[in-house]
């Protein structure tokens, strides 16, 4: 170890991937895993939600699997949760609708509303 | 690749071990993969973040949600419906536990982890990673030190901070390397006691488990302080994962060039290796603990010389017990004034403990210093679980022992000297009526006879004699001067013993005395006469003493 500012580095590296092992997000992202949302094709909307926040470096956000919420023919549900503000509720989320939401709404704080479960 | 979105984390100590941690950690690596699950779970090893007593415990973040007493074959079920389905299983979730979040977060604010001092990364970091310590901030007081402070700086920021010696006697640590600090010499030491013998004592080894780097920083801005180019760790030999992990601290640390030569490019050199203890209470002693590095017999050294002045090989040399070097590098980070805000003004800082016995919630603590012992049990034990408060053992087997009139006495050096009591070492054994006092002295001083080294008499013959009075006491067969001569005996020994281990029977003798006098004189058989040849036993001590 050189200097301080060689530490600094390592630190504020590693640190952005420690943020939701210690249980601290500012949104969190809840997937509907039922069967009926699998069979809807979750998998693959909670793989591209959580490709879509890597890509954005964003490492506050926790996505989370829930069972049926009842709307199996709505499926894939997913509902963003932004700290402080009122969940919103996505329905029939494909990949390409998981990117959307990722970049409009829970980067840009702007619910897709064409999306939106009603 | 995506990063993980949820995290395992699985405490792996002494206790979770032989509860079969590592089973139920290998179980869930393997159902994950199963599950296809393998980018989006990740399974952590950590150290204790606080529950014992509640077998294999595992955290999932960021849900917030602990389990506990797990079985391998209750993995399947979690990982089904939780990590799959993301409802937590219920049947497994144990009642009153978080996982930790960051101390000083907003999440902490409204909870007992908030202010953690020296717990603060125990159960939250890989204590295998030094990037996820340094993470946490950590070598960077090493690094301020060693670029903005001069050694008397340190030393005088560490004064001021009022940081009592964490190991039992609560001496005032910056004090004690300033008598190191001026001494010349070829070379100096720095010595971390991590002999933690004192039976309910565990917090040092889960320290050193959850946390190792951070008793390498004490020691390395100790060392710089003190003018010392070489470490020790003296850790007992039963301490597998302790001495495991603190070797994989220091060789991570020497990698990354914060142990070795020229750290921090200033020219610094200090470099640390572990010896083991083979597991005698009296090594705990500092100067018997030297004795042994030295590869002799542990017997007490005669003071003085103190150790500042000829400690290890006769060179200056500094003890320091785990936690109090623990306290040291967020000392030298935050400052002396934000040290001194927490806890109370004779005792500035927190305290770790380690809370055993009849609570609902036994495990490993860290309270503001001055807490009380209602507050302990009611707030951080969980209750009784059984029965009422009787009595607690402050301080393990050497500790002082309270009767209720002392469940509001603030826990800190100076508030319980007031009143004729100690801190000890950092256990806390509560009791409720089931115990019988006679039964648990007994057991005292089995121990203390069984550990006593020998070297001087009145330790070698009091416990003897001490031994067979509790045990008289205990079957209801004291002979009626038995109460008188116990006492008598323990405080010859407070006088005359060489070392603490001959002087501490006297702690929990003379306190149960005080409390539990009644109790004590119930053993005694009024028609039980004394032999002749322990009468003449008798006289010979009186002489002696």
């Amino acid at each position: 170890m050189k200097n301080l500012d060689e530490l600094r580095k390592i630190r504020d590296e590693v640190r952005k991937g420690l943020e939701l092992r210690s249980g601290t997000h500012r949104a969190k992202i809840v997937v509907g895993m039922g069967t009926c949302g699998i069979a809807a094709g979750a998998r693959d909307t909670m793989k591209a939600l959580m490709d879509a926040l890597e890509k954005a470096g964003v490492s506050d956000v926790a996505v989370t699997a829930t069972g049926c919420a009842g709307f199996c023919e709505r499926e894939p549900l997913v509902d963003v949760e932004i700290t402080g503000q009122a969940p919103v509720r996505y329905g029939k989320v494909d990949v390409a609708a998981a990117s959307r939401i990722v970049k409009e709404h829970v980067l840009g704080g702007k619910k897709v509303e064409s999306l939106v479960f009603g | 690749m995506s990063k993980p979105r949820m995290f395992l984390l699985v405490p792996i100590d002494a206790n979770t071990v032989i509860a079969g941690a590592r089973e139920v950690k290998n179980r869930f690596s393997l159902e994950i993969g199963k599950r296809g699950l393998a980018g989006e779970a990740k399974v952590i090893e950590t150290g204790s973040f606080g529950p014992a007593d509640a077998g294999v415990v595992v955290a999932v973040q960021p849900d917030g949600v602990v389990y506990g007493r797990l079985a391998p074959d209750d993995v399947p079920r979690i990982v089904e419906e939780h990590l799959v389905k993301g409802r937590p299983y219920v049947e497994r979730i144990l009642p009153g536990e978080k996982p930790p979040p960051p101390p000083e977060s907003e999440d902490a604010r409204h909870t007992q982890l908030h202010g953690r001092v020296v717990l603060d990364n125990c159960g939250r970091i890989d204590p295998d990673s030094i990037e996820e310590y340094i993470a946490n901030d950590g070598y960077f007081a090493l690094g301020q030190a060693l670029t903005a402070m001069t050694p008397a700086q340190v030393i005088e920021e560490v004064k001021a901070s009022g940081l009592r010696g964490r190991g039992g006697a609560g001496f005032p640590t910056g004090l004690k390397w300033s008598f190191c600090a001026p001494v010349k010499a070829r070379e100096k030491y720095v010595i971390c006691n991590a002999d933690e013998g004192e039976p309910g004592t565990f917090k040092d080894r889960l320290i050193m488990e959850g946390d190792p780097h951070k008793v390498l920083e004490g020691m390395a801005i100790c060392a710089y302080a003190i003018g010392a180019t070489r470490g020790y760790v003296y850790i007992r030999g039963e301490y597998a994962i302790s001495i495991e992990r603190m070797q994989r601290a220091i060789d991570a640390a020497r990698a990354k060039g914060l142990l070795g030569r020229n750290i921090f490019g200033r020219g610094f050199n200090f470099d640390i290796e572990i010896r083991k203890g083979a597991g005698a209470y009296v090594c705990g002693e500092e100067t018997a603990l030297i004795e042994s590095m030295e590869g002799k017999r542990g017997l007490p050294r005669l003071k003085p010389p103190f150790p500042a002045q000829s400690g290890f090989r006769g060179m200056p040399t500094n003890v320091n017990n785990v936690e109090t070097l623990a306290n040291v590098p967020a000392i030298i980070r935050r400052g002396a004034a934000w040290f001194k805000s927490l806890g109370t003004a004779g005792t500035p800082g927190t305290k770790v403990y380690t809370i055993l016995g009849h609570i609902n919630r036994p495990g490993l603590i860290e309270v503001p210093a001055g807490v009380t012992l209602r507050e302990i049990i009611e707030e951080y034990g969980g209750g009784m679980q059984s029965g009422s408060f009787h009595m607690a053992q402050l301080g393990g087997t050497a500790g002082d022992i309270l009767g209720r009139e002392m469940l509001d006495v603030p826990l800190d050096y100076d508030a319980l000297q007031k009143v004729g009591h100690s801190l000890g070492s950092g256990a806390i054994l509560i009791m409720n009526e089931s115990v019988n006092v006679r039964d648990f002295l007994h057991a005292c001083l089995k121990f203390f006879h069984h550990e006593s080294c020998g070297r001087c008499g009145p330790c070698r013959n009091g416990l003897h004699v001490l031994r067979d009075i509790t045990g008289r006491l205990k079957d209801g067969k004291a002979y009626k001067d038995d109460p008188g001569l116990m006492q008598e005996v323990a405080l010859a020994l407070k006088s005359s013993a060489f070392c603490p281990l001959g002087q501490s029977p006297a702690a929990p003798i003379m306190s149960a005395w005080r409390y539990f006098k009644d109790d004590i004189l119930s053993g005694v058989d009024s028609n039980a006469a004394r032999p002749r040849m322990a009468r003449s036993l008798r006289a010979d001590l009186s002489a002696a003493i």
